[in-house]
């Protein structure tokens, strides 16, 4: 199918498992994985990418970096830095993402969090005006300018 | 339960090709009203009990809220539903129902987006799920939802809800199947079921603490109801 094109390529660089396969259990892996087929239990593929291709019939809690789902997935998605629903998706779950997309057409039902990334401040529209005013504010020649934690005074 | 609603991968173009002619756009007092409810520092939880949307999705999360997503409508359509009684009419198995669907705890959400939901939903659902609602909201949460007029015939037309701003709304008008052809499932038409008058409206939700109307200019009453 051309929508199932991309993946086909990618599935030269990728794990993959066909559409007849049956999983029970644990799968786990350093790789990129490709599913088109059955899987029930827990996919752990950290700091990789899973896609569960159109045929895929997941029933799983999934661990991965990236996940793209074309199939049907039954399961909680965790730590995810980007879930991706194409219109053909099926899903019954709850996400834990820093990113989401979704195709018009993709049946979703769970909740969804999507968390900023750890570490960057959030710039708020008040913030951003604060920041503009103190980098437009001149500065008096030969003044000294306070360092935060500085002991340095600055001179009135 | 999947299985019975999505057997096939995808459905027909023409389909999918009549749903994105037929989009409007439409203001929104009561979405309005319940934005600014929703704009507060600390992450608030939405339910949208309407079909699958990503601009809704969208729209929520990019406001820093937790969504939920479910489409009660197309869960009430489970033809195993339907059981007969002790005389073989078929009447929808109600208790099934409320056991499978909108399984949360009290207290659980800040605000639902109800849609137009009750216009469309079997009779005997109806105030089991409002009920539920109000046992899933917390209080002073807000339920925001449509109803049709006494203008609206039977053959109202069907549109699926997407947030588009703070205040508008578009309108996705969704065919009727034709007979013969496979219905794209993901697109599925319901046929307006009823028609609530003002007091009907207020005995539905009389366990809620208030309601607020919104006329609209079209066949559709907005509602903001708090818990």
């Amino acid at each position: 199918m051309a929508a199932s094109a991309p993946f086909d390529r990618m599935r030269t660089d990728t794990a993959h498992i066909g559409k007849s396969v049956i999983v029970k259990g644990e799968l786990s892996g350093s790789e990129d994985l490709y599913l088109d087929g059955e899987v029930e239990g827990v996919i752990e593929l950290r700091g990789h990418r899973l896609v569960i291709g159109p045929n895929g019939r997941v029933r799983a809690r999934v661990h991965a970096r990236d996940v793209v789902i074309l199939g049907k997935l039954e399961g909680n998605v965790q730590d995810a830095e980007r879930v991706e629903l194409k219109k053909s998706a099926i899903m019954v779950g709850d996400i834990v993402t820093r990113r989401m997309a979704m195709e018009d057409g993709a049946y979703f039902k769970g909740g969804i969090d999507v968390q900023k990334e750890a570490g960057k401040a959030e710039i708020t529209p008040g913030l951003a005006a604060l920041l503009s005013q103190a980098a437009a504010a001149p500065v008096a020649a030969g003044a000294a300018v306070a360092q935060p934690g500085s002991l340095l005074e600055a001179k009135k | 339960m999947i299985s019975k609603w999505f057997g096939g991968a995808g459905g027909k173009g023409e389909d999918a090709a009549a749903v994105e002619a037929a989009r409007t756009i439409r203001r929104s007092n009561g979405l309005s009203e319940l934005t600014r409810a929703l704009r507060t520092e600390e992450p608030r939880h939405v339910l949208d009990l309407g079909p699958t949307s990503p601009p809704n999705i969208s729209f929520l999360t990019g406001l820093g809220h937790r969504l939920h997503s479910e489409d009660v409508l197309l869960a009430s359509c489970d033809p195993s539903l339907l059981i007969p009684d002790s005389e073989g009419r078929m009447v929808m198995d109600v208790a099934r129902f409320m056991n499978e669907n909108l399984l949360y705890d009290p207290e659980s959400f800040d605000a639902v987006l109800f849609w137009d939901t009750p216009d469309y939903l079997h009779a005997d659902l109806v105030k089991p799920v409002v009920q539920r609602i109000h046992r899933t909201l917390k209080s002073r949460g807000l339920l925001l939802g449509f109803f049709h007029t006494r203008d609206a015939g039977p053959n109202a037309p069907y549109h699926r809800y997407h947030i588009m701003s703070n205040e508008s709304l578009e309108l996705r008008r969704i065919p009727p199947a034709v007979p013969g052809r496979k219905e794209d499932r993901r697109y599925h038409y319901f046929r307006l079921q009823r028609v609530f008058n003002n007091r009907h409206i207020e005995n539905l939700f009389h366990d809620y603490a208030s309601i607020k109307f919104f006329l609209g200019r079209d066949n559709i009453r907005e509602v903001l109801v708090v818990r």
